[in-house]
């Protein structure tokens, strides 16, 4: 089943062109990497699709909804988690998770169930009344992906979690992203870490508002002649 | 080493409230290097550079710039400082001229009269000068950071994490630019979470938690990381991490990219062992390489050790 599917989306902005006819499509529970040089139009299209920017023409579903008329209920079916938003420092662990809970709706019971059950599974459940603020930044990316899929989303969208984290917790969130996609949960991720393209299922590449690449890793690879993902991306960037 | 010293830090910790960001630090930095702190964030990089350019006093400890005291003597030292904040800081709204003019204003000096140092970066965003500042791209913001902080021809080069949140194309651009200042005899530091970016310079200092691991040439750290590494890749490498871990010669295994990176209890284990384990285990089209360490495997074996010694 497709969970996100895109025909000819463009948006402009008065005569710029941020997105220039893209189309692809997500499968359920694939890890999806969405990657572009600084400026091609990935923050523009995430926006889109997570219901917080309207296309200028083309077609948008996410979760089996149109971004154009049903963007509340996209916004109830998606995780979102970015390197700057994250969680409230001067709150605990626990009650960070009763917050975002709370704004997704969730009754306390269920709430109290997901966040024994996350932090269990972080292996964090001694730190539930810790001050975020104090906590190693490492855990608080982990703490925050957790956070993000409180509400059993259909899908998650990831805006670079791993940036500047450590070599070590940047492998382990790997893993949880893994986990979560075996569980049925989309994950959609962008990154400036090449190696961690090679982590997703299918990944695309943009330049100038347009998608030039979409392939698994090693399809691409095998195109563009390359020993791995930095190579295409370097030879599909400077073309 | 022979040459001149430029930057001299003697057991430099500080400290906000019972957090310690940096903890008796020490190193020296001669002239004309072209040096690198790498570690990911809340190692440190950012309170030590800000030591560096007298804008925080050191809790404990002394530090010197072109012999000059960060302390002491940061009036003088200022002058001979170029800094390029981890956080773009130029004026949103000058124009890239005018940002460019202004702060060769503030040292008393004109953009025409050091223009050879800045030609080679400030050429590339020369079309774009009527722009103002907060329109560029990240890219040309991050070029115009540089000019500005080079028009004062300084004798040292402060930059904290210049190509954060930089795409790899522009990256690697950066990094070019910087080989070829380097050959104008300016001494360079430079901090970055990215490891792949240690091998572009002369020395680099590991940190971590507030402390140096490692201090060296990128090629002696890879040298002295003291273990057989071998790369490891079959069809299902999620599948093949998981059973590298039960494997019982397995000292650490993690993933890079599509291989994964094992070292061995013992190096008397022959490949071919490996390779008996993972057909066992159901495993296809399995290759095996030795390979030369990254600075990324020395990482990651530095943090393991500091760990488990602290730990005990």
């Amino acid at each position: 089943m497709k969970i996100i599917e895109v025909e000819n989306l463009v948006k402009k902005f008065g005569s710029f062109v941020a997105n220039d006819h893209l189309t692809f499509s997500v499968d359920e529970g694939e890890i999806y990497g969405f990657l572009g040089a600084n400026g091609a139009g990935k923050t523009t299209a995430m926006k889109i699709l997570c219901g917080l920017s309207s296309p200028t023409s083309g077609k948008v579903m996410v979760a089996g909804y149109d971004v154009y008329h049903q963007t509340e209920m996209i916004k109830k079916r998606i995780g979102y988690m970015s390197q700057r938003f994250s969680l409230f420092e001067d709150l605990t662990v626990w009650e960070n998770f009763q917050f975002f809970g709370g704004i997704y709706g969730l009754p306390a019971a269920k709430i109290r169930e997901r966040t024994t059950e996350l932090l269990g599974r972080l292996g964090l459940g001694g730190e539930k009344n810790r001050i975020l603020g104090s906590l190693p930044l490492g855990w608080k990316q982990k703490l925050a992906f957790s956070v993000a899929i409180i509400h059993n989303p259909s899908i998650v969208f990831l805006d670079e979690p791993t940036g500047g984290v450590d070599p070590i917790t940047r492998r382990q969130f790997w893993e949880i992203i893994y986990e979560t996609a075996n569980q049925g949960i989309t994950v959609f991720v962008t990154t400036h870490y090449m190696d961690e393209a090679e982590y997703c299922r299918r990944v695309s590449i943009m330049a100038d508002g347009k998608i030039v690449a979409l392939d698994t890793p090693a399809n691409l690879k095998a195109k563009y002649n390359a020993a791995n993902i930095e190579e295409v991306f370097l030879k599909i960037a400077r073309n | 080493m022979s040459s001149a010293i430029s930057i001299h830090a003697a057991n430099i910790t500080k400290r906000y409230g019972d957090k310690t960001a940096l903890d008796d630090v020490s190193f020296d930095i001669s002239k004309g290097e072209l040096f690198g702190f790498i570690g990911p964030d809340g190692a440190g990089k950012t309170t030590l550079f800000r030591i560096i350019t007298s804008l925080l006093k050191p809790g404990s400890g002394a530090m010197t710039v072109e012999g000059f005291d960060t302390v002491k003597d940061y009036i003088k030292l200022r002058k001979i400082l170029g800094y390029m904040p981890g956080r773009f800081s130029l004026y949103q709204d000058l124009t890239v001229e005018e940002n460019l003019r202004f702060f060769a204003g503030i040292f008393k000096t004109t953009p025409e009269a050091n223009y050879d140092l800045v030609k080679d970066i400030y050429s590339q965003i020369e079309p774009f000068k009527d722009r103002k500042a907060g329109k560029l791209s990240g890219g040309m913001k991050q070029k115009l950071a540089l000019s500005c902080a080079l028009i004062h021809k300084p004798e040292v080069l402060v930059l904290d994490e210049p190509t954060t949140g930089v795409d790899a194309v522009s990256r690697i651009e950066f990094w070019e630019m910087l080989s070829r200042l380097r050959l104008s005899g300016i001494t360079i530091v430079v901090s970055t979470p990215y490891m792949d970016e240690a091998s572009r310079c002369d020395r680099v200092a590991l940190i971590q938690s507030g402390k140096i691991m490692s201090i060296d040439t990128p090629e002696a750290i890879r040298n002295n990381y003291g273990q057989d590494l071998w790369a490891i890749k079959t069809d299902d490498t999620y599948r093949l991490l998981g059973d590298l871990r039960q494997f019982k010669y397995t000292r650490t295994a993690f993933p890079f990219g599509e291989h994964i990176h094992l070292s061995l209890i013992s190096k008397s284990v022959k490949p071919a062992e490996i390779s008996a384990y993972l057909e066992a285990a159901g495993h296809i089209n399995i290759h095996i390489s030795k390979i030369e360490p990254s600075i990324e495997d020395c990482f990651m074996e530095m943090m393991s050790t500091e760990s488990s010694t602290r730990e005990k």
